[in-house]
């Protein structure tokens, strides 16, 4: 064991159909440190990890445990090796103990008597004792708290022999209090021995736990060091990266009177936490607010609740003058307001159902769309025919179910559609994820076009680039709040990866 | 509503698959979105189920062909066995639209033998309790008695779903039990016929409360309901709203939730509506078939026209055909039992061609891909 | 008292077929498999009992032959349902039609012909010494008695083996239980086909010891009843137990309801418990309509989940 690198991963590759998640990454992971894995969502990290865990496999390079080259095919070959992963998203069995699911697929007896319970709870509880972790062994996990779900989480690993700990995006479903207990769990473990791999996009806490860090960008590993060689401000400029080259610049414009004004949201995300919390921003007539920071801050439950999907349990919501008193989509709809949604198959278009449904959607009971209760074919048919053309969305024909439209088109024909309804206020939450360039320019000057027409467009999105190519005013947001704003004529990009990353002030820093 | 994916839990199993199939060169992959079965793919089930049949009956030391010629001809080749193929289609094509109008908004009716049987005694209850009335007053009261039966036993199904989270499964079996044992109730004890030597039935229909028939055949005018049932159903899904309404609902629920459709309402409409038809099917059976209420007036319509809906996916053309088949299929496997074969035979058939047309159905979803 | 006893052997005799379908269908459901064809595979397990006890006398033989048959089926629906992932509804349907069908075609040669080989009584006459139910208890039939230990055993199963807790931890979230190591596939095969053979021995008690005739169709809706009972006994052996026992009293008390003095039809006494299931089903979804995660008294649908995929 006198390797100094616990895990080596060695020109990895992944792929998915045609998109690459990781490409060509090197990643060396020091025996008993504490590595963090910063970058956005997107960036890679998270396959990365799968990769270890054994849920996926590798297109390509090299995995060495412990200096030895591995394949590992299967979380049961993860787990041989040492490796223990803890998901973001759970896995255990809310109807079952902490204790049953910690035992959960091992192999050792068939017969458990209490005798043998009593036996395992037991050495459950030496093993939770040894590293410091507070858990009800023999509580129903679907009475725990997250926090304590995630502890059980931790010791199902350690009971299993793993000295290699992965966490996927740790905190991102803890509180503050509950962060610093595992942040204080993962030095024991260290102390211990262990090695720990966490990803994450939150400066803070790389630079408050991790012994090195590596920043991925858009598939790509681009540096590792240790906390002591860098500072907040390479991290934040590593993670949103240089600005490319030939931008759209858009005309300078006076905005007119106000269209959104929000004042003190406040939505719930259950569990007694807070989505969107005492947000306050406003949206002009004839500019464009872009909302940049890294997906999971409270976007998507912000701009639900302002489509009206999302009930908000505090704060104002005023369109036009006229403030909203309760959440519905139709009223929404009615008051000026489209949102292009973040996952367009998944709440925007219908995939079985053919282009002139889908263009339908939120217009079919206007009267030139229906009357008497029925659909008006022919009439509907050769507006969408025009909206097709006018929108240069790609298809075999109006007949074909949307399903089949590339990714691009599927979003053209999306925003197409709320664009038709001339609203007032366009929503547009992540809108060219997933597009190719040209696909992307069509949307950012549609975006530009109804700007120009003296519209209002609340821009939502992960891509710093598109948020600052586009934006008259950039907010940033985290944790549920706007924890900063600029105009685009003084918009630094750096101090925006910071407050991405959740600095609002850095030390050594001037405000500008 | 049922279309509600556990994203996390699928992607995850179908890693699952993926990963163990992919220790051969060949991959096999399962499409969970896409059904293309070719149009063939029911044609070709059939014919392989009656070929397993085949050799049940052969083992048994009959004549395979010769069954399959009686059962043939006693369904379609005889003027008698054509309209006896179509009163047993009847009740299966409104059944199988009611399950197939339900099916649209990917919600299981189950319960359409349970709404059958509610409205065979409403339509009942009328004439026992308003007996004297004509024609023009009595049979019109049996119709809309029938359908609102009907469609209430279809809200209890939907009242559960929508505002208790039951599962819909749970509650349409339930809910057919509930109906069986009162249509017991009924003809064993208060509506059974004073005259009728003890059988469970209750008196005769007079002729003002059946169905008027076609000619002297038991063709009755159930037919008609049927026949306007089924061009309702293609009407409402292609050109009114409310069809478009619970399209986008069957496509996809969040989309339809962002267009501002309130979902547990359309949920209800259709369980009213698609309990309504069963209910009329029940009505149609009862005055115009057997002209009164007995033990046993369903042999089952209500399941079989689930696989009639599923067979027929949807389609109002398929819905027909599907019907007049499993028609025929009863109706011939009453006839082989001239030649001593139980008439539950039919069933085998049955049960045979729905394994095979759902074996194909889920291999059509299999994908196999070369790895690298 | 004398009633009491009427009461409990009819509840036995009556209940006891019940009750193998009942446990059987917990085994599937619990897996994740709807179970919707029991129906026409009791009625296979009846006609195969019934031939191979005409042909041969033997019961041992005949037993066999069920749990063959029985498996074959289970074979068959496992491969549709969990290999090629096809509708398990109408999956479960087609398998009971084609059951009956099957089963009415196979029997119609020895319809209504007595069946001889009883199956043996096991006589235990210290039992004789308890009060009321004793003198029952002490002759009672070897497969009343496969049916205590079935249950007995099930719920050591379930509750007390690390098998049981797979198949709980399998029921409940079949994505963890992959990532944890339990193989999904082997052991659905596995509960399918285990399952399947007990519902066909439910269908062989019917034949043997019920009603020694084959009459074609003569579970009578037994099958169907039992999927219901699944549900009502919450997917728990002993309850099922408790369950099965009650409908077989219902279904035995039938028309001697005057006898208890009682003035309600038996159909509205055999409504209860499909009316009190649905009633009890709405009274947990509306106790639990806060909580998004839903608690465990929804694991009462382990399969549903499998069945949205």
């Amino acid at each position: 064991m006198n390797e100094p690198y616990a895990v080596e991963m060695r020109g990895i590759r992944k792929q998915f159909g045609s998109m690459i998640a990781n490409d060509n990454v090197d990643f060396a992971v020091k025996a008993g440190e504490v590595h963090a894995l910063l970058g956005e969502n997107g960036a890679g990290k998270s396959t990365l990890l799968s990769m270890l865990s054994g849920v996926y496999r590798s297109t390509g390079g090299d995995i060495l445990i412990h200096g030895r080259k591995v394949n590992i095919r299967s979380p049961k070959d993860a787990l041989a090796l040492g490796i223990g992963m803890v998901f973001q998203q759970f896995r255990l069995v809310h109807t079952l103990t902490a204790a049953e699911n910690i035992v959960l697929g091992e192999k050792s007896s068939v017969w458990r008597g209490a005798s043998w319970m009593r036996r395992k709870m037991e050495e459950i509880g030496a093993v939770a004792d040894r590293f410091g972790l507070n858990i009800a062994a023999d509580r129903p996990v679907w009475r725990m708290s997250v926090g304590e779900q995630q502890r059980v989480e931790i010791v199902k690993v350690l009971y299993r022999g793993a000295d290699i700990i992965l966490l996927d995006e740790p905190t991102s479903v803890l509180t503050p209090g509950e962060a610093g207990q595992l942040f204080e769990t993962l030095r024991q473990l260290r102390a211990a021995g262990k090695t720990i791999i966490l990803t994450t996009h939150k400066l803070r806490e790389v630079m408050e736990i991790a012994d090195r860090i590596s920043v991925m960008r858009k598939g790509r590993m681009l540096k590792t060091m240790s906390r002591f060689e860098t500072s907040e401000r390479e991290l934040a400029q590593l993670m949103v990266g240089k600005p490319p080259a030939g931008v759209m610049k858009p005309e300078a414009r006076l905005p007119g009177r106000p269209l959104l004004e929000v004042d003190g949201l406040t939505v719930d995300a259950g569990e007694g936490r807070a989505a969107v919390r005492d947000l306050s921003l406003a949206v002009r007539e004839g500019e464009i607010v872009g909302i940049a920071g890294v997906a999971g801050n409270g976007q998507s439950e912000l701009a639900e609740a302002l489509a009206g999907l999302r009930p908000w349990s505090g704060g104002t919501i005023r369109v036009c003058g006229r403030e909203w008193k309760r959440s519905s989509v139709r009223m929404a709809i009615e008051s000026g307001v489209s949102l292009v949604p973040e996952n367009r198959m998944r709440s925007g278009l219908a995939g079985s159902l053919d282009i002139v449904d889908n263009l339908l959607l939120k217009t079919y009971r206007r009267p030139e769309r229906s009357r008497f209760g029925l659909l008006r074919g022919s009439r509907n048919r050769a507006w969408a025919r025009s909206l097709v053309e006018r929108f240069d969305v790609r298809a075999a024909g109006l007949d074909t179910p949307v399903r089949q439209l590339s990714g691009g088109n599927q979003q053209k024909l999306l925003l197409a559609r709320e664009a038709d309804r001339d609203p007032k206020l366009m929503i547009a939450v992540h809108p060219t994820q997933g597009l190719d360039i040209g696909a992307a320019e069509s949307v950012h000057r549609l975006l530009l076009g109804l700007r120009d027409a003296g519209r209002g467009v609340l821009l939502i999105s992960e891509d710093l680039d598109e948020v600052l190519q586009l934006s008259d005013r950039i907010l940033v947001m985290f944790g549920g709040t706007i924890i900063g704003e600029m105009s685009r004529d003084n918009a630094d990009r750096e101090r925006i990866g910071l407050y991405m990353a959740g600095l609002r002030d850095v030390p050594g820093e001037e405000a500008s | 509503m049922n279309g509600k994916a556990a994203a996390a839990g699928m992607e995850a199993e179908g890693a699952g698959a993926r990963r163990r199939a992919a220790m051969s060169r060949l991959r096999i992959e399962f499409d969970p979105v896409r059904d293309r079965s070719p149009w063939w793919a029911p044609i070709a089930a059939a014919a392989a189920a009656l070929a397993v049949c085949a050799l049940f009956i052969a083992a048994n030391g009959m004549d395979p062909l010769a069954v399959y010629k009686k059962m043939l001809t006693g369904a379609f080749g005889t003027r008698f066995g054509v309209t006896e193929t179509l009163v047993k289609s009847i009740p299966l094509l409104l059944c199988g639209i009611g399950v197939s109008v339900a099916y649209r908004i990917s919600f299981w009716n189950i319960g359409a033998e349970g709404q059958f049987l509610a409205g065979a005694m409403a339509a009942t209850a009328v004439t026992i309790y308003l007996p004297d009335l004509p024609a023009a007053a009595a049979l019109p009261l049996m119709t809309l008695a029938g359908i609102a039966a009907g469609g209430l036993w279809g809200l209890m199904t939907a009242v559960p779903r929508a505002y208790f989270q039951v599962n819909e499964l749970i509650s349409s079996l339930m809910l057919n039990y509930v109906a069986l044992l009162l249509l017991d109730y009924f003809v064993f004890g208060p509506w059974r016929d004073p005259g009728g030597l003890n059988f469970p039935g209750s008196p005769m229909f007079t002729a003002e409360q059946s169905l008027p028939a076609f000619g002297r055949t038991r063709l009755h005018f159930g037919l008609v309901f049927a026949l306007a049932a089924v061009l309702l159903y293609a009407f409402l899904f292609r050109y009114t709203r409310w069809g478009y309404e619970l399209r986008l609902i069957g496509s996809n629920p969040e989309a339809a939730r962002n267009a501002g459709i309130n979902l547990n309402r359309q949920l209800l409409l259709v369980m009213l509506a698609s309990g309504g038809l069963a209910g009329l099917a029940g009505m149609a059976e009862v005055s115009g078939v057997a002209h009164r209420l007995m033990y046993g007036i369903s042999p089952g319509y209500g399941y079989t026209a689930i696989i009639v809906a599923w067979i027929a996916r949807l389609h109002p053309l398929g819905l027909i055909l599907s019907a007049f088949l499993f028609g025929g299929l009863i109706v011939g496997g009453y006839s082989v039992q001239t030649i001593g074969l139980p008439s539950a035979t039919s069933e085998m058939l049955q049960g045979a061609v729905l394994f095979f047309v759902i074996a194909g159905a889920a291999l059509g979803r299999i994908r196999i891909r070369r790895v690298r | 008292m004398d009633l009491i006893i009427q009461i409990v052997a009819a509840a036995m005799s009556s209940g006891t077929p019940l009750l193998f379908a009942v446990l059987g269908g917990i085994l599937i459901e619990r897996s994740g498999i709807i179970q919707l064809g029991a129906e026409g595979i009791m009625l296979m397990g009846a006609v195969t009992a019934a031939l191979v006890c005409v042909r041969t006398g033997s019961l041992a033989a005949a037993l066999l032959a069920v749990l063959a048959v029985s498996a074959a089926l289970g074979l068959m629906h496992a491969f549709m349902t969990v290999s090629l992932r096809a509708n398990q509804i109408v999956s479960g349907l087609a398998m009971t039609l084609f059951g009956s069908g099957l089963s009415a075609f196979l029997g119609r040669g020895i319809a209504g012909q007595p069946v001889p080989g009883a199956v043996p009584k096991l006589d235990l006459p210290f039992l004789e010494a308890v009060p009321v139910v004793g003198d029952l208890f002490a002759h009672l039939d070897a497969l009343t008695w496969a049916s205590f230990a079935l249950v007995v055993g099930m719920h050591l199963y379930i509750y007390r083996t690390s098998w049981g807790l797979h198949l709980r931890a399998l029921g409940d979230n079949p994505p963890t239980a992959d990532v944890m190591g339990i193989p999904v596939t082997a052991f659905r095969y596995g509960c399918v086909i285990a399952g399947t053979m007990l519902i066909g021995i439910g269908g062989a008690d019917l034949l043997l010891v019920f009603s020694p005739a084959w009459i074609e169709d003569m579970t009578a809706g037994r099958g169907w009843i039992a999927v219901a009972l699944i549900i009502f006994a919450r997917w728990n052996p002993v309850r099922a137990l408790l369950v099965a026992y009650f409908f077989g009293a219902l279904d035995a008390l039938g028309f001697r309801i005057q006898l208890i003095g009682s003035d309600i039809p038996s159909y509205f006494l055999k409504m209860i418990p499909y009316a009190a299931t649905l009633l009890v089903l709405m009274a947990l979804g509306w106790r639990n309509r806060g909580k998004p995660s839903g608690s465990p008294e929804s694991l009462g649908v382990p399969y549903i989940r499998e069945q949205r995929l």
